[in-house]
C-alpha cells in the first residue's frame, strides 16, 4: 500500500485548504437542522431520538456527496496533475482508495459536527444511544456509497458540473428504487417479482434498518460492495482512458 | 538505460507514435526534437506509463514498461509538458508530498526537501503558495519534483518552456549537471530532454533525435546534424562594393561552390556576399587561394558551422 497515506493526507488537506470545503459544512449542517426541524417536524414528533434526523440523510446527500465528490478525478484532469500522480510509483487502486478515503473522512467531519443534536435530544428526553450510534454509523456507511458513485462519475470527465449531474442522477435512482411510489410505478411496467428485487438495491432501505438501531449483516455488505463494484470500475475507467 | 522497440501509439485513426526504435545511453543527454503533433511528448508519456502503447514496448533501467511499470517509474524522474503541480500546496509541501510518495520519511524527506529545493534555486518561495508563484517558479516546482528521490534517469518534456533567458540558462546548467553527476547509488544518469528550441540542443545535448510525423527522420550529435546543413561550410565575405562583380566571378570558378548569394548589408561602400559549397565541402582554403591571387582584400571571412533550424526545416517537412 505504497503511497496510500501521503496521498490520502493531501487529498484531505486539498479539502480543508478550499472554501468550499467550510461552504459545504455549513450547507450541510443548515440542511440537516433544517429538515430535521422543518420538515420532520422533530418537536411535534415528541421523541428523544434521531430517527428523524437520520431519515432524511438519502435525500440530502443526493445532492451534497456529489458535490464532495465532483472534483475527485476531474479536478485532476483539468489541472493536468492526474499525468504527475498516476507516473509515480504507486499502483492506480492505491491511488483511487486514498483519494475516496480522504474524501469520506472529510464527509465524516461534516457528519460529526452534527454532535448537537445528540446534545439536543439529551437535554429533551433520555434517548436510546444505540440507535444513535447505529444511526451514525450506517449514515456514514451509506456516504461511502454516494462518495464511490460520485468517485466514478467524477473519472468520467474533466468537467466538475457533468460530474455532479450525473452521480446525482445515478444516485436518485438508487434512492428511488425504495420509495413505495416509483415502486408501484415500476410494477405497472415491470413483474412483481423484478420490482422487488429492484428495491432490495435501494439505499433508502438498506439505510432503513440501521437509522431504526438493527445492524444486520445483508446491509453492511450492500454499502461495502457498492463501495467496492464502483471504486473498481473507477479504476478500470481511468485505466481505459488513454487507450 | 532507455531502450525504445519499436513503440508505437495510435489514438483512434491518428497514427502519433509509429515504430519507434532508439537507444539512450548511459551519462548522455539525448535532445528530443520535433515540431509540434510529431510524437515527442506521447512518447514519453509511453515511457513513464502514463500512455499504454499500442504495440512495441521500451525498456527503462532494465525493467520493461509492459511487466514492471511500478519499477520503471521508480527509476525515472518525470517532468510533464505541463509542468502541473497542486496550486494550493506550499513549494515544501508538495515536494513532500512527492517526497513520501517516493518512500522517503522523516529527516531523509526533509533532506531530500532541502537538496531539491537549492539544485533549483527555490529555497526561498519554500513557503509559498504554488498558485501564487510565477510560471518560471511553478515550472522549476515540478522540476525539483522530479529530481526528489535521485532517479538514474530524467525525462523532461520542454523543461525551459516559458521561462526567461535567465532561467532557461540556469534550467540548462541544471540538465547538464545532473547528466554529469552520478546519483547516490553511484549510478550514471541519463537524460531525455524534448524541446523545439534548437539552441537548447547545441546548449546541452550530446546527441539529438529528431521525429516528425512519429518517426525518426534524423539521428546524430548536434555536429553532425549541423554538418547536413547547406550551409555548413559555407564562406561568408565582406569586401569593397566596387571590387564584388570581379570576385564573384573569380570565385565562380572555384570548384566545390554550388552557389554564391549576396547578403544585404548595411556598411557603406561595402558588400557581403555567402560562398555555398556543394554538399559541405570545405571551400575555405581555396577561397583563401583565389583572394590571394587576385590580390584582394577582404574586410570579413568567416566559415559557417551550419544552421540547426535549417536542417530541423528540411528534416520535418520534405518528404
Amino acid at each position: 500500500m505504497n503511497g496510500l497515506n501521503p496521498i490520502f493526507k493531501r487529498e484531505l488537506l486539498a479539502y480543508f485548504r478550499s472554501p468550499v470545503a467550510y461552504v459545504f459544512i455549513i450547507i450541510f449542517l443548515i440542511a440537516n437542522a433544517g429538515c430535521t426541524f422543518l420538515l420532520g417536524n422533530f418537536y411535534d414528533s415528541q421523541q428523544a431520538s434521531l430517527e428523524i434526523f437520520f431519515l432524511f440523510h438519502p435525500w440530502l446527500y443526493l445532492f451534497l456527496i456529489p458535490a464532495v465528490g465532483m472534483r475527485l478525478w476531474a479536478e485532476e484532469r483539468r489541472a493536468g496533475t492526474h499525468e504527475l500522480l498516476l507516473t509515480l510509483p504507486v499502483r492506480l487502486g492505491v491511488s483511487v482508495f486514498a483519494k475516496f478515503l480522504a474524501a469520506w473522512v472529510f464527509i465524516g467531519v461534516a457528519l460529526l459536527l452534527t454532535f448537537p443534536m445528540v446534545f439536543t435530544v439529551h437535554y429533551l428526553g433520555e434517548p436510546d444511544n444505540g440507535p444513535i450510534l447505529s444511526g451514525y454509523f450506517g449514515s456514514f456507511l451509506m456516504a461511502g456509497a454516494y462518495l464511490a458513485i460520485a468517485s466514478f462519475t467524477s473519472a468520467l470527465t474533466k468537467n466538475q458540473v457533468i460530474s455532479f449531474i450525473l452521480s446525482v442522477i445515478i444516485c436518485l435512482v438508487l434512492v428511488l428504487l425504495g420509495w413505495g411510489v416509483f415502486s408501484n410505478a415500476l410494477n405497472a411496467i415491470f413483474p412483481v417479482w423484478l420490482t422487488d428485487a429492484l428495491s432490495q438495491f435501494s439505499f433508502a432501505s438498506h439505510f432503513e434498518a440501521i437509522r431504526r438501531g438493527v445492524i444486520d449483516l445483508r446491509d453492511l455488505v450492500y454499502f461495502t460492495s457498492i463501495i467496492g463494484f464502483m471504486l473498481l470500475i473507477n479504476v478500470v475507467v481511468l485505466e481505459s482512458q488513454n487507450k | 538505460m532507455i531502450q525504445v522497440h519499436q513503440l508505437s501509439k495510435r489514438f483512434g485513426l491518428f497514427q502519433a507514435v509509429n515504430q519507434l526504435s532508439f537507444e539512450v545511453g548511459k551519462n548522455e543527454i539525448l535532445g528530443f526534437l520535433g515540431p509540434n503533433g510529431a510524437g515527442k511528448s506521447t512518447t514519453m508519456k509511453m515511457l513513464t506509463g502514463f500512455l499504454p502503447p499500442s504495440s512495441g514496448t521500451a525498456e527503462v533501467c532494465g525493467h520493461s514498461i509492459l511487466d514492471a511499470p511500478i519499477q520503471v517509474r521508480e527509476s525515472i524522474g518525470y517532468l510533464p509538458e505541463s509542468a502541473p503541480s497542486y496550486g494550493e500546496m506550499l513549494v515544501e509541501e508538495f515536494l513532500r508530498f512527492i517526497a513520501e510518495v517516493r518512500g522517503y520519511s522523516g529527516t531523509s524527506r526533509d533532506r531530500q526537501v532541502d537538496r531539491v529545493l537549492e539544485l533549483t534555486a527555490l529555497s526561498d518561495v519554500r513557503r509559498q503558495m504554488i498558485e501564487t508563484l510565477s510560471k518560471g517558479y511553478r515550472q522549476r516546482t515540478c522540476l525539483a519534483q522530479s529530481l526528489l528521490h535521485d532517479p538514474p534517469v530524467l525525462i523532461l518534456d520542454e523543461p525551459t518552456d516559458g521561462l526567461d533567458p535567465n532561467q532557461k540558462h540556469e534550467v540548462r546548467e541544471l540538465i547538464r549537471q545532473m547528466s554529469q553527476e552520478r546519483t547516490e547509488k553511484g549510478e550514471p544518469r541519463t537524460v531525455l530532454v524534448s524541446t523545439h528550441i534548437l539552441e537548447e540542443v547545441e546548449a546541452v545535448c550530446s546527441r539529438a533525435l529528431i521525429i516528425a510525423r512519429g518517426e525518426i527522420v534524423g539521428y546524430g550529435t548536434p555536429e553532425e546534424l549541423l554538418a547536413q546543413s547547406r550551409y555548413h561550410n559555407a564562406v561568408l565575405l565582406t569586401l569593397a562594393e566596387s571590387e564584388a562583380q570581379t570576385v564573384q566571378a573569380a570565385l565562380e570558378q572555384i570548384d566545390g561552390v554550388a552557389q554564391i548569394e549576396s547578403v544585404p548589408y548595411s556598411g557603406a561602400g561595402e558588400a557581403r556576399m555567402r560562398l555555398i559549397p556543394e554538399s559541405g565541402r570545405s571551400i575555405a582554403v581555396d577561397v583563401q587561394q583565389v583572394l590571394a591571387r587576385e590580390q584582394r582584400t577582404v574586410s570579413e571571412f568567416s566559415i559557417e558551422r551550419g544552421r540547426l533550424d535549417e536542417v530541423f526545416r528540411t528534416l520535418t517537412t520534405n518528404r
